[in-house]
């Protein structure tokens, strides 16, 4: 019995590996059927007005509070971003992009240095209307914020109306941002 | 017809492979001393074969034959022979082929020089490794064939990425795969000792030589690695907890582990089964780090583009690999008892408390790299987890990490005192303390802890070594005398202690860096650490196979000029690249790092300069804490272990 007890117990690194290789294999097959649906969780901020919260500006950006963005004069997007995150990287020309067409995006910098993030700024260009730091990530976490890049779109009543957790891409814009654009301006 | 040759012994080789594998494992079972000689043998030949196809392949790259798939996408005939050569394992097919060339290596060396072991552990090892390789030639050879012809050639290949076309590229992956694929050394010791149903301190002493000897090369790979991205990427950074990055220290956490653990088997015959299980997960760890980077699963900006279907073979691949072993580790527990017992507080429990933090900081950085994409799987997000995950969660468990490897090697084995111990070792203490409080003083906390971290190892190991041979103490000669008799591996062990404190320093270093970033017109200046940074002009300058800009930079401190720099920016015309190659300056002690990274359209030159305080000793480190292996792979304890000597009577020994 002793044997069996201690076979069981030397059975869990296996079985940890056998978890974690069915999680890859899911992924793989996604991956090979093209089966990306980023379909994120439902944000419970939607519907609602963003908590309070008041951050310094950072990189030369002016901060701001959940105040300013209680009635903004047009819909506007709020974009959670860091130097450090590969995504966000990626996601940048595409705001670049959309902060052309005038759509005004105020940034939030997630746990990061001033130093770090106007470098990013000068090699990636500056999208941002208002640059506001979020060093210690509390507000994030208030924002119910999973990870870095997460964009919300707020209506010109300050209300929540989407969040997209990861980097915009062209499918977004198109399919989403756009007909929410066209709903709320 | 070179090619076809190449593409000829790889096919070859994975029969050998899997001759050498399936004879190799089933031989001694059958108790056939014949069959048991074959499987050195026939590693011997698998190696040639794959030597020969890589051989095969290096030649098309040098000769430029682009009707290899493999040298048209990848080389050209304008890149210089170094990286025309280094070019063909800097792809996914080609750094296949590499990595099966260094298993087969691996196999050979043991078959080379395992003379000493018993004959069946023997053949079991080299046929555990001939399974390994013949499972990824077959994927080498069927999915990922680095021989592919094309019909008709292009004129010119598409060239090197630019980034690669560095003498860091030429060496580091060859170094860093020996550390990674070194590891299945150890694997197969650890899989033969499971078939054979026995582990004891010769098994311990029989898998350290060969541990240490990849872990050397992983600690150099990753460094090297390391010193590659800080002066070829231009962002002066040195580690990104890329997820390519974490694959790399995650086996080098669980090996250092192993190591360590390794010599409580040896001296004591206690923790077998967590040393097997190390060996195991080292070896998985390097697998899967390797593969599932390159399989697209998670976001790396070093990821070769492989198809999913490859993934999925190599999915298999790992399953059986890992799958197999803890399968055979979980039916084979009840052998796996301890014999050796200690008490709380001796050597062997300060080795379980090391192994109990390394493998935490592993938990910590697997779980970080892997939860992305299993965020994606299970909640569907797609996100990063970054530098703060890491930093927030590794820097605290390095800590005491740091505390303890320094009081550890004081310790005696079975029973110890923590109060000698730490009286032999208070000065370092108040040194320590010491640099602690005048660093705090500028309001540097963590550049602080990690000062004083990196001084109280350094010295610790010092003092310890300073006190065993008796220095100051007694007359220099006595003490010399007493250096040649004391066990290289303790001087190594000392030397990798030292190694990973100056590691802590540079790190802690590179926190008080200062970094400005500036647009200047020639003539202009700036000051930043202390140096008056003055642009002089900005002019074209021809290259091999791109055409260059340089920023012409001079420092000069308090008036008297110093040095030049000349930060260049790259233009690949071939792929429409262009890169920044940033003009370091190191005095051993700290770095001026200057990178010339645009031209805005106002003219002058946009710089982002650097001052970084000890960043040479991170990779300076790292060189030592190889060294300190690999004077410890030379001690005579070592080479007796190996046991050729005695079995075979021969002079010399084999010191792995």
């Amino acid at each position: 019995m002793d044997g069996l007890r201690r076979r069981l117990l030397f059975g869990a690194p296996l079985a940890v590996a056998g978890l974690g290789g069915a999680g890859f294999y899911t992924i793989l097959r996604r991956m090979q059927d093209n089966h990306y649906d980023p379909h994120a969780l439902p944000s419970p901020l939607i519907g609602q007005r963003p908590p309070a919260f008041s951050l310094p500006g950072m990189a030369g950006g002016s901060g701001f509070s959940n105040t300013d963005i209680m009635a903004p004069p047009r819909p506007m997007l709020v974009n959670w971003f860091a130097s450090w995150c590969i995504p966000c990287l990626e996601e940048a020309p595409m705001l670049m992009q959309i902060a052309k067409t005038g759509l005004p995006i105020w940034g939030i910098a997630y746990e990061d240095k001033p130093d770090a993030v106007s470098n990013f700024l000068a090699t990636n260009g500056n999208p941002y209307t208002r640059l506001a730091a979020d060093s210690s990530g509390l507000t994030a976490i208030n924002w119910g914020v999973y990870g870095v890049p997460e964009t919300y779109f707020i209506d010109t009543g300050g209300i929540v109306r989407s969040r997209w957790a990861g980097a915009l891409t062209d499918q977004i814009v198109a399919e989403e941002l756009q007909p929410l654009l066209a709903r709320y301006s | 017809m070179i090619p076809e040759l190449g593409h000829f012994a790889l096919a070859l080789a994975v029969a050998l492979a899997c001759a050498q594998g399936i004879i190799g494992v089933f031989a001694p079972g059958l108790q056939d001393a014949r069959a048991m000689r074959a499987a050195p043998a026939l590693a011997i030949s698998h190696f040639l074969a794959i030597g020969a196809a890589f051989l095969g392949l290096i030649y098309a790259g040098i000769v430029s034959d682009f009707t290899v798939e493999n040298v048209a996408n990848f080389s050209s005939s304008q890149v210089p022979l170094i990286y025309r050569i280094s070019g063909t394992w800097g792809n996914h097919d080609g750094s296949m082929l590499l990595w099966c060339f260094i298993l087969s290596l691996c196999g050979v060396t043991v078959a080379v020089f395992g003379g000493g072991l018993p004959a069946s552990l023997r053949a079991r090892v080299v046929g555990v490794l001939g399974l390994i390789s013949g499972g990824f030639l077959l994927f080498t050879l069927t999915v990922s064939d680095p021989f592919t012809r094309i019909w008709p050639p292009p004129l010119q290949g598409a060239g090197v990425n630019p980034i690669l076309q560095d003498p860091g590229l030429a060496f580091h992956p060859p170094v860093l795969y020996t550390g990674y694929v070194g590891f299945s050394v150890a694997f197969a010791f650890a899989i033969a000792a499971l078939i054979e149903g026995r582990i004891d301190a010769a098994w311990g002493r029989w898998v350290r030589p060969w541990a240490l000897l990849s872990w050397c090369f992983l600690t150099s790979g990753i460094a090297l690695g390391s010193w590659w991205s800080y002066y070829t990427l231009g962002w002066g950074g040195y580690w990104f907890w890329d997820p390519v990055e974490n694959a790399a220290l995650l086996p080098w956490l669980t090996g250092t582990a192993l190591l360590h653990c390794a010599i409580v088997v040896e001296k004591r015959e206690a923790l077998k089964a967590w040393t097997v299980l190390l060996a195991i997960a080292t070896f998985s760890l390097s697998l899967s780090g390797t593969f599932l980077v390159r399989s697209g699963i998670l976001n790396s900006v070093h990821s070769f583009a492989a198809a999913p279907d490859q993934g999925l073979f190599i999915l298999a691949l790992l399953a059986v690999t890992i799958g197999g072993s803890l399968l055979l580790f979980a039916f084979r527990a009840p052998v796996l008892a301890a014999t050796g017992i200690f008490a709380p507080l001796s050597r062997e429990s300060a080795l379980v408390l090391n192994n109990i933090f390394l493998c935490s900081i592993a938990a910590v950085v697997f779980v970080g790299t892997l939860y992305p994409p299993f965020a994606d799987l299970l909640f569907g997000i797609q996100l990063s987890v970054g530098a703060p995950f890491f930093n927030q969660t590794v820097l605290p468990l390095t800590g005491p990490l740091i505390v303890a490897m320094a009081i550890g090697p004081l310790l005696p084995w079975k029973r110890a005192a923590i109060m000698p111990a730490l009286h032999r070792i208070w000065p370092v203490a108040a040194v320590a303390l010491l640099v602690f409080i005048s660093m705090t003083a500028e309001r540097h906390v963590i550049a602080a802890l990690g000062l004083a971290g990196g001084t109280w190892v350094v010295l610790a190991a010092i003092w310890d070594l300073a006190q065993r041979l008796r220095l100051f103490q007694a007359p220099l000669q006595d003490s010399f005398a007493r250096l040649t008799v004391l066990p290289r591996a303790a001087v190594g062990a000392a030397l990798g202690h030292i190694g990973f404190g100056v590691t802590v320093l540079g790190i802690a270093g590179m926190t008080l860096a200062v970094q400005e970033v500036i647009v200047l017109m020639p003539g202009q200046s700036t000051t930043l650490g202390g140096y008056t940074w003055t642009l002089d002009d900005i002019r074209n300058a021809p290259g091999p196979n791109f055409s260059q800009r340089v920023a012409d930079l001079t420092l000069s401190k308090n008036g008297h000029e110093l040095l030049q720099m000349h930060p260049s920016r790259r233009f690949f015309t071939a792929q429409k690249t262009v890169t920044n190659d940033a003009a370091i300056h190191t005095n051993g002690f700290q770095d001026l790092y200057a990178v010339f990274a645009d031209e805005p359209a106002g003219g002058g030159a946009e710089l982002r300069l650097n001052r970084h305080p000890l960043a040479p000793e991170i990779w300076f480190g790292g060189l030592i804490m190889a060294l300190g292996g690999g004077l410890s792979l030379s001690d005579r304890r070592l080479r007796v272990g190996a046991p050729s000597r005695v079995k075979t009577g021969k002079t010399q020994g084999a010191p792995a």
